[in-house]
């Protein structure tokens, strides 16, 4: 106790250290425990229960979602941060790791954003993947990933954090390639799984270094350690490696885009809104170890801001619904590592709760869209859908403003936010890059919002589109309901309730000194932002609105090798098809004829080979047990001879 | 007699009474079975008077043998020898029921076999006299060649002659080593020898030979390529065995003996034997990947995993050491649980060739399910056992060579694409072709054989603190005797640069 107190007081972070084992923090532990029962008992059950099995799942999704309540509502009243004891998992020669809790402000939202989107989304598909013949597993598997999330965000220490970021690429892993008949959906999901554990093996050497130099890998110690210089840049770094698998930033994003394969639910729940944004959740939480390097802060912002202005160049370019979203993505998490980078660590958070939102609102209306329209994904086959989908349409309408940054819409406050907070403390090429990104993001969203919804209906007669089932449109109405006044209602201003309640549990960053990049202020820059949302929503609505879009994907309005450049999304995947699918494979089948040549060959082909074919061999051959009895005999011999050397001498 | 002997006894006397039974297949099954569940129990009442936390070697029994020579068959364990005590009662039962059905040609011989083959690896880990150990280390190879020879695959003879030729001409280098320190101190006592002053350049030497002996049983890269042929041409239980038990006498042999005998040497080498270590475990991996026969390809990812061994033993640290003894554990049942699978996968469809399979999933969910939790164990997944072994290896590697952790690392990226890469194409994709179609699913014989793996798997990875406390203690006392006492955690930090070396 004495020593996480003190702990606690070298990281920065303002909140006191309070072990708890009573209280709701006392069962926190319930909350990844009772998703992970619910996973082995609905694939126990479904021989049984058939599809019924999946009621399970979603009762347990309701309960941890309230019991997270339970534990926001107690970190709001008596803020601290609260670990919560558990049983050792590894200990050896001084290295010992438990399953420890800990539970701060940080923790709290993540529970709700996990647990409350979680929620939704487990009702969502009882509708979406109604008759699907593997139905119940579907809900077994997305208890598995709340599990495996909820022991992400709780964990106390890097490892167990680590199981949790592990086990949640396993239920991706399984949920992309849920539909693994098709061959291409199971090798996205090994993709996944593959680009995952690139980055995993820098959040090992990460761990390894901080195990090191601090001699724990709890949180709090890691935290409240002061580190050298370069410590702390190749620390942050090679956290940053894990960070930027797991969030789909570059290089590593790849996988993110082909991970649309997996039912719409999943694209939403974890490709979206929850697991993707854990590199965002991590770098946070080690926010005392990044402001000990400012060098390495500033590459996270610039990676977050080429990879928001990247993929939101690829995103104007494609014609998947769920592959816009998918590459929006991508580059809205850029944007959060924009936030870390640059010392808005709050505002990063902010942007993920409100992203969670609107992204998983667009993600499950794009579902809707798909459920009605046959599961096509080309938006240049939809148009008109406003008619017959009035709930989904209106819906998607809200999400579409508040990913472009149309107040008072969520994305609007957050999204500024950051990008102003880049601009006041002195990251100016990031903060242009980032506005850049901005007016693209709203530019290729009205270009989905336009094509789907607005004008006339490009589809073939046989295709009847129909307002999705209940179960499917409340999600999408809380959804559109937080994602309108979500930002209002958690930080309308710049310090808002949620950047107040979050305060203790994010690095101070007034020490590093960081000054303005301009004469702009605040009241400059949110205008500023605002003109280019509607400038890219109205260069959308020239192109995709006033123009005849009726032959399709012919109308695009430019052409030509900057469009194709966008179009084959600057040829990433087919560089790395070439490195490390053909240069690999060819570097591999190289290996291995050595091994087979010339290692078996030299020790095979000279020695035992030749004693195999020759006399000797044939002996042994025709009666081994003999030749090894004379081997035994030459040994026993050469005892002997020892023996009376020994006597003689 | 003591318990030590008592399970090392009781599958040779199976043995014995297999071999005297009367023809018909049922009943010498069932003595196999029972004497081996038997060995079992023996081998888990040792737990009842075994001291936890005592390093030394305890339960000692000894009985005069020659006395002309100073041997005797003397008996004890550590945490270490017990717990591969048991990885190898435990194996053995299921390797029994495995080959039920499967083996039909000269039964009593296979089970007879197999059960001295058992005595003789218990044997191994419980001798505390060198020319005993040397005795149970080389007869070990003689049920195993037969099992290879007798009742393999098509290309069998070769395999087996070259298992046996590999490892008996390293087994002849240590009989040597042996030989001298035996005329150095006129005893085969194991205490004896370890109280030995041995000058460097002779320490050098004799390492030498019992590296080599050792490193062929492992196997250690360059001296690995009889394991693939073995494992390809041996029976199902013979696989499991091989991967799961015998390739353990190797790095047992290193800890028990290379190590504590040749402290000077050892610290000299360990440099050397950590960049063997991660080529190994690199380059096992790559050949992994590059096979079209899944159990080739199980077989090079033991070369990558006993890298895995190897390193932990040579970055003598507590953390590193321990985890090796853990690890050896751990590969002994995710390996061998994956050669029972793929045994059940090839009685039904006649070959091992990756692209002769595909979809299978959706035919044979249950082994589908079971064959995913077991490479996601042997990939090191944390929540499964090969993870708690791996991670503290390198964990702890990283504190005396940064080097070598780092690159071995990246083993971890190579086992998911060789697993996971053979599983998309086996049981991934569509449904296609009357073999896929007709295949069947897991008999209640198999998942029974499965079920106490994988329990055990999961068990390990969760709570693999028991065992961690079973092996420590006597792996510090080999540390100590090396003369390196386990670095204290967080010794970097007087460091002042982070980066690498």
């Amino acid at each position: 106790m004495a020593l996480t107190l003190l702990a606690a007081e070298g990281s920065g972070l303002t909140n006191e250290v309070i072990d708890a084992t009573t209280g709701i923090i006392g069962i926190a532990w319930l909350i990844p425990v009772l998703p992970l029962l619910g996973f082995l008992a609905v694939l126990a059950l479904t021989k049984t229960l058939g599809d019924r099995a999946a009621t399970i799942a979603i009762a347990v999704s309701g309960v941890i979602f309230a019991l997270s309540i339970a534990v926001a509502v107690q970190v709001l009243a008596d803020p601290a941060t609260y670990v919560r004891p558990m049983p050792t998992w590894i200990a050896v020669g001084g290295f010992e790791v438990a399953f420890d809790l800990y539970i701060d402000q940080l923790t709290a939202v993540m529970l709700l954003v996990v647990t409350g989107v979680g929620f939704l989304i487990h009702i969502y598909s009882v509708g979406y993947m109604h008759g699907d013949s593997r139905y119940a597993r579907f809900f077994a598997y997305l208890n598995l990933f709340l599990a495996s999330m909820l022991i992400l965000v709780l964990g106390a220490n890097l490892l167990t954090l680590f199981l949790g970021w592990e086990l949640v690429g396993l239920s991706s892993y399984l949920l992309i390639g849920f539909w693994f008949e098709k061959r291409e959906y199971a090798v996205a999901a090994k993709k996944a799984f593959i680009t995952n554990r690139v980055g995993d093996v820098s959040f090992m050497i990460a761990m390894f270094l901080a195990f090191a130099v601090v001699g724990s890998l709890d949180l709090l110690e890691v935290n409240a350690s002061s580190l050298d210089g370069t410590t702390a840049f190749v620390l942050v770094l090679l956290l940053l490696g894990g960070a930027a698998a797991k969030s789909a930033q570059i290089p590593l994003y790849v996988w993110l885009p082909d991970a649309m394969a997996g039912p719409t639910p999943v694209s939403a729940l974890i490709h979206a809104a929850t697991m993707v944004t854990a590199g965002v959740y991590l770098t946070v939480r080690m926010s005392p170890v990044l402001i000990q390097s400012v060098g390495a802060m500033t590459i996270i912002a610039w990676v977050g801001a080429l990879t928001a202005l990247m993929a939101a160049l690829i995103a104007v370019r494609q014609d998947d619904l769920k592959k816009i979203l998918a590459y929006s993505t991508v580059s809205q998490l850029g944007f959060m590592f924009i936030g870390v980078g640059t010392g808005a660590f709050r505002e990063g958070i902010f942007h993920l709760v409100t992203h969670a939102f609107f992204k998983g609102l667009l993600f499950l209306a794009a579902g809707s869209v798909m459920h009605a329209m046959n599961n096509e994904t080309n938006v240049w086959r939809m148009g008109g859908l406003r008619k017959v989908m009035p709930i989904t349409f209106v819906t998607s309408g809200i999400g579409w403003l508040a990913i472009s940054g149309i107040p008072p819409f969520a994305g609007f406050f957050s999204k500024d936010q950051i990008l102003t907070e880049a601009y006041l403390h002195g990251f100016g090429g990031v903060y242009l890059v980032g506005l850049v990104a901005a007016i693209l993001t709203a530019f290729y969203m009205s270009r989905w919002f336009f094509l789907i919804f607005l004008g006339t209906p490009r589809h073939g007669g046989e295709i009847h589109p129909h307002e999705s089932p209940r179960s499917m449109t409340v999600p999408l109405i809380v959804l559109a309901a937080l994602s309108a006044v979500g930002g209002l209602a958690l930080n309308p201003v710049h310090t808002g309730p949620l950047y107040t309640f979050l305060e203790p549990s994010v690095a101070p960053i007034a020490e590093l000194g960081f000054e303005p990049a301009g004469p702009l202020t605040e009241a400059v820059l949110i205008p500023i932002a605002i003109v280019a949302a509607l400038f890219g929503i109205g260069l959308a609505y020239l192109a995709y609105v006033r123009r005849d879009v009726s032959v399709g994907a012919m109308a695009e309005p430019v052409r030509g090798i900057g469009a194709e450049l966008l179009e084959r999304k600057f040829f990433v995947d087919e560089f790395y098809e070439a490195v490390f699918v053909r240069a690999g494979g060819q570097l591999a089948r190289a290996i291995t004829w050595f091994d087979s040549r010339v290692i078996d060959g030299a020790v095979v082909g000279s020695g035992v080979a030749s004693l195999a074919t020759g006399r000797w061999g044939r002996r042994l051959q025709s009666g081994l047990l003999r030749g090894y009895i004379g081997w035994m005999v030459i040994g026993a011999l050469a005892v002997l001879g020892v023996l009376i050397v020994q006597v003689v001498s | 007699m003591g318990l030590l002997s008592l399970t090392i006894l009781i599958p040779a006397f199976g043995a014995l009474v297999i071999a005297f039974l009367d023809r018909g297949d049922a009943v010498p099954k069932i003595v196999a079975l029972v004497t081996s569940l038997a060995a079992f129990a023996a081998s888990l009442a040792i737990l009842g008077p075994f001291q936890m936390g005592e390093p030394g070697l305890q339960l000692t029994e000894s009985l005069t043998w020659i006395p002309a020579i100073g041997a005797s068959i003397s008996l004890a364990v550590d945490g270490t020898s017990l717990a591969l005590i048991l990885l190898t009662t435990f194996l053995t039962p299921l390797i029994i029921i495995a080959s039920w059905d499967s083996i039909t040609d000269r039964v009593r011989g296979y089970l007879a076999a197999f059960l001295l083959l058992e005595s003789a690896v218990l044997g191994v880990f419980a001798a505390t006299d060198l020319l005993l150990f040397y005795v149970f280390f080389e007869v070990s190879l003689v049920p195993m060649y037969l099992i290879i020879g007798i009742w393999g695959g098509a290309a069998r003879k070769a395999a087996a002659i070259k298992f046996f030729l590999y490892t008996l001409l390293g087994g002849l280098l240590m009989l040597v080593a042996i030989l001298y320190l035996f005329s150095q101190t006129g005893s085969f006592a194991y205490a004896d020898m370890l109280a030995l002053e041995l000058s460097v350049t002779e320490q050098r030497w004799l390492f030498a030979a019992f590296l080599i002996a050792f490193a062929v049983k492992v196997p250690l890269f360059p001296v690995h390529t009889w394991l693939p042929d073995a494992h390809t041409e041996a029976p199902t239980g013979g696989s499991v065995f091989l991967a799961g038990v015998l390739l353990k006498l190797g790095t047992f042999g290193l800890l028990r003996y290379a190590l504590p005998f040749f402290p000077d040497a050892t610290v000299e080498f360990a440099p050397w034997l950590l960049a063997i270590s991660v080529v190994g475990i690199l380059y096992g991996a790559v050949v992994a990947l590059m096979q079209s026969d899944i159990k080739k390809l199980i077989a090079y990812s033991s070369v990558s995993h006993m890298g895995f061994v190897v390193l932990g033993t040579f970055a003598l640290t507590t953390t590193a050491t321990s985890a090796s003894v853990v690890q050896m554990v751990n590969h002994g049942l995710s390996t061998g649980a994956l050669f029972l699978l793929i045994g059940f996968l090839y009685e039904r469809r006649h070959t091992r060739q990756i692209a002769a399979f595909g979809g299978l999933a959706k035919r044979i969910p249950m082994m589908a399910g079971l064959w995913l939790v077991v490479s996601l164990s042997s990939l090191a997944l944390p929540g499964l056992n090969g993870f708690v072994g791996e991670f503290p290896i390198l964990l702890g590697t990283f504190q005396t060579n940064r080097t070598a952790a780092v690159f071995a690392t990246f083993g971890a990226i190579l086992a998911a694409l060789y697993l996971l890469w053979a599983y998309q194409r086996m049981f991934h994709g569509p449904l296609e072709g009357a073999d896929n179609e007709n295949t069947s699913d897991l008999k209640p014989r198999e998942i029974g054989v499965l079920v106490p793996l994988v329990v055990v798997i999961v068990a390990i990875g969760l709570y693999p603190k028991p065992l961690y406390d079973l092996v420590e203690p006597s792996v510090d006392r080999v540390l100590a005797e090396v003369g390196v006492e386990g670095l204290i955690p967080g010794d970097g930090l007087a460091e002042p640069e982070g980066g690498d070396q």
